[in-house]
């Protein structure tokens, strides 16, 4: 009797970081060494696949035995054998090391529609993927739709642009297919720039042919010929699947002249961004592509009417792409059914900061803060409190726990003060300071701003100096206005998306947390325990037993006493590191 | 070195690349950006250094000194910041003793940099040694890395 049997570790960045590689590579062998005893072991595939989300419990591994599948959490190498020993030859799942309860929980709310194969087919395998209809939405356009209809598809979709802005993906491309000439460009955005989102880096590790496909749709649609990938060099492993997929797809006759018989013929480019947050915005992206600095211009011309080389160019994200496909096959209705009347469809997001569950997530939009962080996440780290979540990136901005009950939209965390942004979605806790976060995206914004403008070159380097006035302790009464108004003025008067929207982390944190600001300011103090200048250490006698730990940890030696009796802080030699008070096991340092 | 610049130099004229894609492919074969290339590329293309050198530097990826020859880069995108990657950059720069003015050791043996997101969140913090991706990483386990490679040395 030969069973069939499957095996799928995951091997994105995450899983490869806790070690994904080498635990396949320790079921190949296994196997191989236990397929000489046992004969149900030949025909065993192996499988790499992309990320399935749950990145924090890697390395995940499904085990799938004719229909019955069963996964595995944080596998390490030398657990494998036991699996194949116990599970695969003698039918006995080891129990302890399945996924529990909570793992299935995290899968429940979300609705997989652009992530629905990552985890699934091989990446590196272009018939896996075209094994799960892939490239049968290019033939159905190509074969038996007119340009015009492929984009009225997409606009009765609802689909809208994934970057962050939000702008309707059809009718982008249809300003691209009525601006006048014969050359046109389609370029796909993957130089995902927003700190703490990796949300493109997984479709492309996790499923490139899909962003491929997509970008045929949509050259198809405009009458494009060539598309390029805009990809930051920092992924390395999605740049290499993608070049990968690309010669697969050449190889195949999916790129190149003449698909399917016709006369319609496209090809892709990888192109590596060299690092620019900047670049993420449409005219900076295009001069990077072109070689120069990647600095923006103004608009008009939009680039759907002069784009890259003076053309008429589409820019789309990675997301919006990888939608594509499934629209196509599944219809503009079917994809509308998700999500709110103005924000149709689902969203990937990136979750990520203080919450149980870090890791992927695809969700219908509409669903509310609530659901996602406590459903889905499974709550706070530690069961501390939840103070804030920060979407968008440097580019959006915090909103309070109280408001955790409004839906995920476009339109309502605009009304909020934030953004959808790209996808990032960070939980912060009653431990994070809301002060020294908009100092950090400051501190981000600031060093990528490109310094062509002045307001955004000169005002994010002033409103980051009053931050740091604030956070060490030196803050002055009128520092708020200052900020206020230096806000209201950089986004109102910067060239491009960066610094128009650069402003956004301090406004939404002067909105909802003025207290804390206040607290620095007028009390010099933190109440977070974040701003290092505005702490103090020190030790309680009453609970100190002298152990000796934190004055061993201590590295300016600013902690003195003798063996079992309290010890104490020199506060001018103290250094406020804080590597006491995390060790102490007694809880007798106290920070104030 | 000449020859290398050559086969740079037709892989741009094969592949309509451009000033980008030539300071991608110098870094790739140095390591860096060596100034007498810069001047090779200059003189063939008829193209100022300065331009070259204005590209260089607007971009992160590029660099004008040769590196260490171990990397160690903390990521500090918003995760790994409100994690504690901060934390980690500290012990990193007291543990490899980095002079003032540079990322990189007086010996040559390391470069430390940090990098705005690595897309490794759910792993925060992150830090990257050698190419290799460590997550959930502590002071302590960094620390211990460090002197692992140092004895190795």
């Amino acid at each position: 009797m030969n069973k069939h049997i499957e095996i799928k570790v995951c091997t994105g960045t995450g899983g490869i970081a806790a070690g994904g590689l080498e635990v396949l590579e320790r079921f190949q062998t296994c196997i191989e060494q236990a397929g000489l005893k046992a004969k149900t072991l030949t025909g065993c595939l192996t499988h790499r696949v992309g990320c399935r989300g749950l990145c924090a419990r890697d390395v995940l591994v499904d085990v799938i035995i004719d229909d019955q599948k069963f996964t595995y959490q944080y596998i390490k190498p030398d657990m494998v054998e036991r699996i194949v020993e116990e599970h695969i030859i003698n039918g006995n799942p080891v129990s302890e090391w399945l996924v529990t309860e909570d793992y299935l929980s995290f899968y429940n709310k979300q609705q997989k529609v652009v992530l629905a194969m990552c985890g699934e087919i091989d990446p590196e395998d272009i018939e896996s993927y075209i094994s799960h209809q892939g490239y049968r939405a290019i033939e159905k356009v190509i074969k038996g739709m007119s340009p015009e209809e492929v984009i009225d598809e997409i606009k009765r979709s609802g689909l809208r642009g994934r970057g962050g802005a939000g702008f309707p993906t059809g009718l982008k491309w249809e300003m691209a297919r009525n601006a006048p000439g014969d050359e046109k460009y389609i370029i796909c955005n993957a130089d995902e720039g927003d700190p703490g989102a990796f949300m493109d880096r997984a479709v492309i590790e996790g499923n490139p042919h899909a962003v491929i496909e997509g970008m045929l749709i949509g050259g198809y649609a405009i009458g494009a010929k060539r598309g390029y990938v805009y990809i930051r060099a920092e992924y390395p492993l999605a740049v290499e699947r993608l070049k990968k997929a690309i010669e697969q797809a050449r190889h195949k006759g999916y790129l190149g002249e003449r698909i399917f018989g016709t006369d319609f013929g496209f090809d892709i480019k990888i192109k590596l961004g060299a690092g620019a947050f900047v670049c993420g915005e449409e005219t900076a992206l295009i001069a990077s592509i072109e070689g120069k600095r990647g600095m923006p211009r103004a608009k008009p011309p939009f680039p759907v009417q002069k784009g890259l080389f003076g053309k008429p160019t589409v820019i789309n994200n990675v997301e919006t792409l990888a939608n594509i496909p499934s629209i196509i096959i599944k219809g503009a209705d079917w994809f509308a059914s998700f999500g709110t009347e103005k924000s149709k469809g689902t969203k990937i997001f990136a979750l990520t900061g203080k919450v149980k569950n870090t890791g992927l997530i695809e969700v219908p939009l509409g669903i509310t803060l609530r659901e996602i962080i406590y459903e889905i996440g499974g709550g706070i780290e530690g069961d501390r409190r939840l103070k804030a979540v920060q979407t968008g990136g440097p580019s959006g901005g915090c909103i309070p726990a109280s408001m955790i009950d409004i839906p995920v939209d476009y339109e309502s965390l605009a009304r909020a003060g934030s953004i959808m942004g790209s996808g990032g979605m960070i939980i912060l806790d009653e431990t994070d300071c809301m002060v020294n976060v908009a100092k950090y995206f400051l501190q981000f914004t600031q060093s990528e701003s490109c310094g062509k403008c002045v307001p955004c070159r000169i005002g994010t380097k002033r409103l980051l100096e009053i931050l740091e006035r604030i956070t060490s302790g030196r803050g002055k009464e009128e520092d708020l206005k200052k900020l206020e108004k230096l806000s209201n003025d950089i986004k109102a008067s910067s060239l491009c998306g960066l610094g128009q929207t650069a402003p956004n982390p301090v406004l939404s944190t002067l909105q909802y947390f003025r207290d804390e600001y206040e607290a620095h300011i007028f009390e010099k103090r933190c109440p977070a325990g974040v701003c290092r200048d505005l702490l103090t250490y020190t030790i309680l006698e009453e609970f100190c037993k002298g152990c000796g730990m934190c004055l061993k940890v201590c590295p300016s030696g600013a902690i003195i006493g003798e063996k079992k009796k309290p010890h104490k802080i020199i506060p001018e030699v103290c250094i406020k590191c804080g590597a006491c008070f995390e060790v102490c096991k007694f809880k007798a340092i106290k920070r104030g | 070195m000449e020859d290398k610049l050559e086969t740079i130099y037709k892989r741009f004229k094969e592949n309509e690349g451009n000033l980008i894609s030539i300071l991608q492919d110098i870094q790739e074969e140095f390591g860096y950006l060596p100034e007498k290339a810069i001047y090779w590329f200059s003189e063939q293309l008829d193209v100022p250094p300065a331009m070259f050198y204005g590209i260089a530097t607007f971009y992160s990826q590029f660099y004008l000194k040769p590196r260490g020859k171990n990397v160690i880069t903390v990521c500090s995108g918003t995760a790994c910041h409100v994690k504690g990657s901060e934390k980690l950059i500290n012990s990193a720069i007291k543990e490899l003793e980095l002079p003032e003015d540079s990322n990189t050791t007086e010996d040559g043996l390391f470069t430390f940099e940090k990098v705005n997101c690595v897309g490794a969140c759910s792993i925060a913090p992150v830090v990257i040694i050698n190419k290799k991706v460590f997550g959930k990483m502590s002071a302590e386990k960094l620390v211990k890395e460090l002197r692992e490679i140092k004895k190795n040395e």
